[in-house]
């Protein structure tokens, strides 16, 4: 399986890589990982005329924390936050990296790249969505911070010009009292969910003091689920204020039908879904361990 | 537009002029002549064309031949020393892991990723390491036998080792 004809350029620096995608024109992509363009090549979706490969630019990939801020390389793949100490310290986040497609893919995909891509059933968006994130993009004009909420227009839309990357992924650390849990419904590992749920709380004397839950893969962008947020917001995590939560999501989803299942269904999912994501995320903002994984079918 | 590659493949450099769009998968098996791995769906699925790219497991029908240039590459192929089976192999054919085969280059270049990184894994490691390797034949368990087969063998070389060097 042959994609189109492309020409191809190594970039040796991010700079250098923002400068060739603006000599090039908008028939220029950035590689990164390549777990999505190339496939997307090769059925020739995508047909870029030029590829400007990042991967042989080095100190791209790496997870850092200094002080309150945790910082995502713009080529850190899936499998480096996967198996990092410091990124196990936001649980929300290790369920994520663990959580998406398979060894192989989480060994070349990365966490940039998936954001830039801005696919509707992408996973980090709403994850990093429920956290304070910073997207920095780099073009030849200079540096700019995006807030995420702001930084993903539609789908498959972003801010980035077409000879801007993104530099890195800033991350500001929750406080102490608080935990999240990201939970999918998916047929198989190598596919995107067919829905998920991203919820991060903070706890306070036993009482939910903010919740942040963001609904994916059902609905162009991912989805913040206000009215959901709203029941749970000032009260206890118990069952009734949980499946009040649920029901709220279940109404805020706006999901297609498609291969993976019927609109209802999908509805469906996000109502079991966030019952279990919102009791795991308590949990955690409490100090207790909690391992989860993707459920399949 | 071709460009001059070199990929060091089971230790031994490959220099040709390819396409950028050339596919890892198809430069390994019809410019290095590396056929065991097989090329099953084509779209990222099936994890039957995986190799080992610097040793980490990827799907060579997801990377290009351009992006493997001054890298190290391990096929199926590269696993055996001489006429002695690497413990992977050993444990796929004592404990019957395979039926027709296809996937199984695949599923042991998975499970050498996995048993580098861990090397006593639970049988739920085993079968998350694998979820992105689909066999058609055999149910999964006796390749889920296989890889636990080869852990322990890889252990127990491991303790002969550390005695001999005793």
């Amino acid at each position: 399986m042959y994609p189109r004809p492309f020409h191809y350029h190594r970039a040796s620096s991010l700079k250098e890589a923002a400068t060739l995608l603006a000599e090039l024109g908008e028939e220029a992509r950035p590689l990164a990982g390549g777990q999505s363009l190339i496939p997307l090549m090769k059925l020739r979706f995508a047909n870029p005329s030029h590829l400007v490969d990042l991967n042989f630019i080095p100190g791209l990939s790496y997870v850092k924390q200094d002080a309150g801020t945790f910082r995502f390389g713009p080529l850190t793949r899936h499998a480096e936050v996967e198996h990092s100490e410091i990124a196990a310290r936001i649980p929300i986040i290790h369920d994520c990296a663990a959580g998406i497609a398979d060894v192989q893919v989480r060994n070349r995909g990365t966490m940039a790249g998936s954001l830039a891509e801005a696919d509707p059933s992408g996973d980090w968006a709403p994850v990093l969505l429920t956290l304070e994130t910073q997207v920095c993009c780099l073009g030849p004009k200079g540096e700019r911070p995006v807030p995420l909420a702001q930084f993903i227009e539609d789908a498959y839309t972003t801010v980035l010009d077409p000879d801007e990357l993104i530099s890195e992924i800033a991350v500001k650390a929750p406080p102490t009292n608080s935990g999240g849990a990201y939970l999918g419904f998916k047929r198989c590992a190598p596919v995107y969910p067919s829905a998920a749920v991203a919820v991060q709380l903070t706890m306070e004397d036993g009482l939910c003091r903010e919740a942040r839950i963001y609904l994916a893969a059902v609905g162009l962008t991912p989805i913040r689920a206000s009215e959901a947020e709203a029941a749970l917001a000032g009260r206890p995590i118990d069952p009734q204020t949980t499946r009040a939560a649920a029901e709220a999501a279940r109404a805020t989803a706006d999901p297609q039908p498609d291969m993976r299942g019927s609109a209802d269904f999908k509805r469906q999912l996000i109502f079991t879904l966030t019952q279990r994501a919102v009791d795991v995320a308590a949990r955690r903002a409490c100090g207790e361990h909690v391992e989860v994984s993707h459920i399949y079918a | 537009m071709k460009k001059n590659i070199a990929i060091n493949i089971n230790g031994v450099e490959h220099r040709a002029q390819v396409e950028p769009r050339l596919l890892l998968v198809h430069f390994l098996r019809e410019v290095a002549g590396f056929t065991g791995t097989h090329i099953g769906c084509e779209t990222s699925l099936c994890g039957a064309c995986t190799v080992l790219l610097d040793g980490r497991a990827v799907k060579s029908c997801t990377v290009l031949a351009v992006q493997a240039d001054g890298r190290s590459v391990t096929t199926i192929e590269g696993l055996a020393q001489g006429n002695r089976l690497h413990a992977i192999q050993e444990g796929f054919w004592e404990e019957h892991g395979l039926q027709c085969g296809y996937c199984t280059p695949g599923m042991i270049m998975c499970a050498h990723d996995l048993l580098e990184r861990s090397a006593t894994p639970t049988e739920q490691e085993i079968r998350q390491a694998l979820d992105g390797n689909l066999c058609r034949c055999t149910g999964y368990q006796h390749i889920v036998n296989s890889v636990q087969a080869a852990a322990r063998k890889l252990g127990k070389r491991k303790a002969t080792r550390a005695v001999a060097a005793d």
